[in-house]
């Protein structure tokens, strides 16, 4: 028995906006299911009184000045864009409102 | 003659340019003329940048015969891995979802080397977004060991240490996020740094992990890899994460004894799963250190066998939200198919991403989504916690951790990609430097039996790097052997 | 069954800094699409966030205005999902260590003091415009407000009616403009307002199951939208209906709120922490430095209007309603104008002029010390209210001192007694009727008679002196 079913699998894929065949999905299945199986050792710390560590480096209070820059020339913004039109990137219409 | 100049190092080559021995653009051509001649085999460049490297050449001869000093890696030809951003060639990860991308800016890195002198040669092959350590997740191409053509250069940074070995460039940069620059140097025989986490800006460097990668250098011996840290280093105003601390002149450490060295050998990575070979390289490694006056010591790295979870938890967590702006919508890859925007994600992503990538990104996605946070993310935060924990208190009793960088050396095409644990696995002697930002470095410490080189890896004090280079450069002069070069090149 | 409407709000503000909140672009709102991006604001491969210093400060001058706790370690963390109006897909906002949390506010409704809890303000960046107006079957993306500066501020859930909401949206959004942290501009979307909606049965603790209404433009938006929802939520309930928690839009033109649809999986955000930027460490002297340079707030400086200047609560209202009045204002009285005159010039003739010349009072060439001058030359019998009145545009439209206009228009008041006594006489002898009446004892024909007297000097007589002549002349015959 795998740590994940196909289930999971989908709903991970689905909010990783990834499409999977029915064979890629068995395959993760089991895949993901050994190395999450072998991640869990991690389970045998104790790391109750632990910090978790976001940064390596003893910093904080790192900014900027409210300076304005130069932003890009037009030509630099759409020189890569699969699609633009005039000052616009252009993607396929957005029917709602809502996050995908 | 050309054969010879391309061999030569970069401090070698920065006096041969000096005294008028050669010139940048006669250095330039051999280099250009080498990698024609046997890049069909090694497949470490990407793209070349023949006219711009000329271009570049051609001033700096002029500079020097003005007498203008044009900067410490002036003429040096200087291949670069595919994932940092130039505005010059094209920039792609060696992904599909990338390939043509024209960076409207260069890398902060990058700049350096410019503004240093450095000739651009082109873009180097890696494993796709730097997810992988044998450069067979390309999407673009093979990249082959320069030591034995059946055998995977390393990776991720496959291309700059197969450029390298192959004499190809001679320095190349790449980027380390759990031993992507000292794998394959140690695969192919060369010098590969990862420099304390935040020593060098990671602004324009494509991210993996962002609290992991680290930019450095891979060079033909320690000399070069204190030249180019020299140029690579400092804060950068664009990078948040970069230290705002000084720079010193690390050739100053080349050279002086190591009397006052305390070398620790942590005894987790000296098992059994360690084969004899590999063994016995690195401890005839630490007699010579020890022939030069370091005192050795056993330490104690207890999180070690943790490493390779918590770096799986955190490098694909932070990759799946890092990958996710490769969506079809400001640059590259866009489905043609794409219907509705649902469709241009799915099709641009299912297509443009290699399987390990996607991969990846599965495992991040599922390590972050809903309910799994606490139980993997936050536990892997943790345990990251007690691997630093660890490394400071062995420096307590230390100056420096010696080990190997690999446990086996380069092995054949296809033959670990089958089974993604088994490849993780292979990261276990490299991966905790960068959950510990710790700076490291790997140097080939000879040839074990398949004739293929050996890595000797040692890991400094955060912000040492200057002891680092002094213990592999005595390291170096007095191993007692040459390595000699690649037999391609 | 009686119910009850609970309301928590969530305010986006975009904070009025020069550049955007992560990179040097500028943060303009009227400028050609994609003229303000950069590899970090576009989130090209291996750009890289930095904060902005200003966006920290503003947004601990609101936290403090607020009377939040400033966290002394907060950091920026991803906020993951798929949507055009992102460049990276994931947005960089706050989520369990916002910079401020815990605090409250307190607002005036119809003259009573309400308190409402703040639950926590936090850092984020603002996301693209989509614009639905290209072809058909596509729709074009302007990055220009992608990156901008954005704090979102959260509210308990302590609001009990529409008309409360919106006494609070108003307090709020004048505290906005006093800090001066925002433009507050709500057609450009510099403030954006999203209630919480649920109904329980009155004297039920528990709260209901509520909706979240989007899309609502206006503060008076968001006060229909809360009686709609009231009304459709307590139907439902009657018939026995069960809600669900959703997010429902508001359609302004219907006048409704219509369901949207959301995946559930959308609501997985993966939030983890942002490995880009370093954490937020506010220490107590930069607090006290944010704390020292805020301006008096609102309620504060109403109070202290009413009490420092013996005014009505009213017209304190009425003046400290923005800061620049409320300067101009002091200003004008420190200028030697008393107090309830400046008030009414101010909040009478001058802000109909403001009005009609759709100006502000930032702006406006009459000075407050002109406008104290005047009021000088009204009080010491110079001018009449009336020439005041007549001059008062003049001096709007040139910026020139009083004095000088009265000089030039020879408008000076006649207080001549001989003088105006031979014009009255004459009007007198113009007008019996109204003589008769008064004699009569009629005593409002006198007004007519004192109207005469003004029009005749053209408004130049002092009124004082007519009311004095007419008294004599009226009773002596």
């Amino acid at each position: 028995m795998s740590k994940i079913t196909t289930e999971d699998v989908e709903y991970v894929a689905g909010l990783a906006q990834l499409i999977l065949d029915d064979d890629s999905k068995e395959r993760l299945v089991h895949e993901m299911g050994d190395i999450l199986n072998y991640m869990d050792a991690l389970n045998e710390l104790d790391t109750e009184d632990i910090e978790p560590m976001m940064h390596v480096l003893d910093l904080a209070n790192v900014y900027r000045e409210d300076e304005v820059k130069k932003s890009l020339s037009k030509e630099d913004v759409f020189k890569n864009a699969p699609k633009s039109e005039g000052d616009y990137f252009l993607v396929p219409r957005i029917l709602d409102n809502t996050e995908s | 003659m050309s054969q010879e100049i391309i061999q030569k190092t970069a401090h070698e080559l920065h006096d041969d340019l000096r005294s008028g021995a050669t010139t940048a653009t006669a250095l330039a051509e051999a280099q250009l003329a080498h990698i024609d001649g046997h890049d069909d085999k090694v497949k470490a460049y990407l793209e070349t940048w023949n006219d711009e490297a000329l271009a570049q050449a051609a001033a700096i001869d002029d500079a020097l015969s003005k007498g203008n000093d044009p900067g410490l890696l002036a003429g040096i030809p200087i291949g670069l891995k595919d994932n940092l951003v130039t505005t010059t060639g094209t920039t792609g990860c060696s992904s599909q979802i990338l390939k043509g991308f024209e960076s409207p800016y260069t890398a902060t890195a990058v700049q350096k080397l410019y503004d240093a002198g450095g000739v651009m040669m082109g873009k180097l092959n890696m494993d796709e977004f730097a997810m992988g350590s044998s450069t067979e997740n390309s999407s673009m191409q093979k990249t082959a060991n320069p030591w034995n053509l059946n055998c995977v250069p390393g990776g991720s940074s496959g291309g700059s240490a197969a450029s390298v070995a192959a004499n190809e460039a001679v320095i190349s940069i790449g980027s380390d996020t759990g031993g992507s620059i000292r794998q394959p140097a140690a695969f192919c025989g060369c010098v590969g740094l990862k420099p304390t986490y935040g020593r060098v800006s990671r602004y324009g460097l494509i991210a993996f992990a962002s609290s992991l990668d680290q930019i450095g250098p891979l060079t033909k011996d320690v000399e070069d890899s204190a030249w180019a840290l020299n140029v690579l280093s400092g804060k950068d105003p664009h990078d948040a994460t970069s230290a705002d601390l000084p720079v010193p002149d690390y050739r100053e450490a080349l050279g002086k004894d190591i009397n006052d060295i305390t070398i620790g050998l942590p005894k987790e990575y000296f098992t059994d799963s360690l084969g004899d070979d590999m063994r016995q390289k690195i401890e005839t490694a630490v007699d010579v250190l020890k022939a030069q006056g370091a005192k050795v010591v056993e330490v104690e790295l207890p999180h070690t066998n943790h490493g390779i979870a918590v770096y799986y938890i955190l490098a694909t967590a932070e990759a799946s939200a890092n990958l996710a702006r490769f969506d079809g919508v400001r640059y590259g890859f866009r489905h043609p198919d794409a219907k509705d925007v649902k469709e241009m994600y799915t099709m641009t992503k299912s297509e443009g991403f290699g399987p390990e990538v996607q991969r990846r990104i599965m495992l991040g996605t599922y390590v972050l989504s809903s309910g799994y946070y606490d139980a993997y993310y936050k536990k892997a935060q943790k345990v990251r916690a007690l691997i630093r924990r660890d490394f400071d208190q062995a420096f307590e009793k230390c100056d420096i951790i010696a080990t190997p960088t690999t446990p086996a050396s380069a092995f054949e095409f296809g033959a670990k990609s089958q089974d993604p644990l088994e490849m993780y696995l292979n990261d276990i002697y490299t991966t905790t430097a960068n959950l510990a930002g710790v700076p490291a470095i790997s140097l080939p410490c000879g040839l074990t039996e398949q004739q293929l080189p050996a890595g000797l890896q040692l890991i400094g004090k955060p912000f040492a790097e200057a002891d680092l280079f002094r213990v592999s450069h005595a390291y170096e002069q007095n191993r007692g052997f040459d390595m000699g070069h690649a037999p391609i090149a | 069954m009686e119910y009850e409407v609970v309301i928590g709000m969530e305010i986006h503000v975009e904070i009025d800094t020069k550049s955007k909140v992560f990179c040097g672009c500028k943060n303009e709102f009227h400028a050609p699409a994609n003229s303000h991006v950069c590899p970090v604001c576009l989130g090209m491969p291996g750009a890289l966030p930095v904060m902005n210093r200003e966006m920290v400060n503003k947004s601990v001058a609101v936290g403090l205005a607020l009377n939040c706790e400033i966290s002394r370690w907060s950091k920026m963390d991803r906020k993951n999902y798929f949507y055009p109006d992102q460049s990276k897909n994931y947005q960089i906002s706050q989520f369990d260590l916002p910079l401020c949390h815990d605090g409250s506010c307190e607002f005036e409704v119809n003259g009573e003091i309400n308190k409402i809890g703040i639950t926590r303000a936090h850092l984020e960046e603002d996301t693209a415009r989509n614009d639905h107006t290209q072809g058909i079957g596509e729709s074009g993306i302007d990055f220009n407000r992608c990156g901008v500066s954005l704090l979102e501020i959260v509210t308990e859930p302590d609001l009990r009616s529409a008309e409360q909401t919106y006494a609070f949206l108003n307090h709020l959004k004048q505290t906005l403009l006093y800090l001066g942290v925002s433009d507050c501009n709500m057609e450009e979307g510099s403030l954006r307002a999203e209630p919480n909606i649920s109904v329980r049965p009155v004297g039920q603790k528990e709260f209901g199951i509520k909706s979240e209404v989007k899309n609502v433009a206006s503060f008076s938006g968001v006060q229909k939208a809360i009686e709609y929802e009231f009304k459709r939520q307590v139907k439902a309930l009657k018939k026995g209906e069960t809600l669900i928690q959703e997010t429902r839009g508001w359609d302004a033109d219907q006048g409704i709120t219509v369901p949207q649809r959301t995946k559930e999986s959308a609501h997985d955000y993966r939030y983890f922490p942002e490995p880009d930027l370093i954490p937020i460490a506010v220490d107590e002297a930069w607090e006290q430095e944010i704390r020292e340079s805020l301006p008096e707030l609102p309620l504060a400086r109403k109070h202290r209007t009413t009490e420092q200047y013996s005014l009505s609560d009213y017209d304190a209202g009425v003046l400290t309603a923005s800061r620049e009045m409320a300067d101009y204002f002091e200003a004008c009285v420190a200028a030697g104008a008393p107090a309830k005159l400046a008030t009414n010039w101010i909040t009478g003739d001058l802000q109909a002029l403001i009005s009609d010349a759709k100006a502000d009072i930032t702006n406006i060439k009459i000075t407050p010390e002109q406008l104290a001058a005047m009021i000088g030359l009204i009080e010491d019998g110079t001018i009449s209210g009336k020439i005041a009145k007549d001059i008062l545009p003049d001096m709007f439209e040139s910026g020139k001192e009083p004095k000088v206009i009265v000089e030039e228009n020879g408008l000076v008041q006649i207080s001549d007694l001989s003088e105006l006594e031979g014009i009255i006489r004459e009007i007198l002898t113009q007008h019996p009727g109204p003589v008769e009446d008064f004699r009569s004892g009629k005593m409002q024909a006198k007004g007519f008679l004192v109207g005469q007297s003004m029009k005749a000097t053209k408004g130049k007589a002092n009124p004082k002196v007519v009311n004095q002549i007419l008294d004599q002349l009226l009773n002596e015959e």
